[in-house]
């Protein structure tokens, strides 16, 4: 069985790679290139996979999972410029592909053990605009 | 390998008839949408590609690049038309533009020039769906 926890958080970023100039910043990631950065109300789902425990009845503690995520990834993301106040975003450009990345590996370690396991994230950056990754190695 | 998904919106009119059935059983089997003088809908379109993020750009494509693409080949074809009529694929017969027969029409529009768009290989196209309403939506593996 899927579970799947929604959360959301509002932060700015900039895509920009330090090793190109202006000119090619601006022509590979557009707008979003802008240095002063511009910001999006992310929009998290997270989907847990397994059985449901036969004495809880639940795949997973919701409470729990809600906890994790606002430890991981809402307190540290929320209201937060990604590129100068959350690595690795310092020196990873901070693309949704990138974003999600950083999340599958904050939340994978909590979700290894018992019945349940990280089956994937999926990250929007608006409605008509988002990414997914399962974990497949890269 | 990670999955890029983008949405795209077209308004366009059809008819479902099919006449190799009398118009009893085309009432029958479409109602509504058997409609003798069409009736349209905003189709919501969403595009998923997959790959490994560039080591330059850290993105899987890039959006612009995908936009054009499908404005060429979807929107442009599609979008304020009437397909009995007016899409090349529902214009000379066989099935009716069947929500299900228009993701098909989609799929084989986007698999037929996708190499000469993004000749690296690279996005791969993973899957589409095509929503009619919020309510009906019909999703489709490519290729």
């Amino acid at each position: 069985m899927l579970i799947t926890r929604r959360v959301e958080f509002a932060a700015s970023h900039v895509c920009r790679n330090p090793a190109l100039s202006d000119a090619e910043n601006e022509r590979l990631f557009g707008e979003a290139a802008n240095p002063h950065g511009h910001g999006h109300n992310f929009t998290l789902e997270v989907t847990l996979e397994g059985d449901p425990d036969p004495l809880t009845g639940m795949v997973f503690d919701l409470k729990q999972l809600k906890e994790v995520l606002n430890r991981e990834v809402v307190e540290p993301m929320d209201h937060r410029f990604l590129n100068r106040e959350v690595p690795p975003f310092d020196r990873v450009i901070p693309t949704a592909e990138n974003i999600a990345l950083e999340i599958w590996n904050r939340l994978a370690p909590h979700f290894n053990t018992g019945r349940s396991r990280l089956h994937s994230v999926r990250l929007f950056e608006t409605s008509d605009h988002f990414v997914e990754y399962c974990g497949e190695k890269l | 390998m990670i999955r890029l998904t983008r949405r795209y919106r077209f308004a366009a009119s059809h008819r479902l008839h099919q006449p190799v059935f009398s118009e009893e059983e085309n009432r029958r089997i479409y109602g509504k949408c058997n409609n003798p003088f069409g009736h349209g809908h905003n189709y919501v379109l969403s595009v998923t590609v997959a790959g490994v993020p560039d080591p330059v750009s850290g993105r899987v494509a890039d959006p612009k690049a995908l936009d054009r693409f499908i404005e060429k080949n979807v929107i442009r074809a599609f979008d304020h038309r009437n397909l009995n009529i007016e899409a090349e694929e529902f214009a000379g017969g066989g099935a009716p533009p069947t929500t299900e027969c228009l993701a098909l029409a989609i799929r084989d529009r986007l698999l037929r020039d996708w190499s000469l768009a993004f000749p690296e290989g690279a996005p791969r196209l993973d899957r589409i769906s095509l929503e009619e309403t919020p309510n009906n939506k019909f999703e489709l593996r490519c290729p």
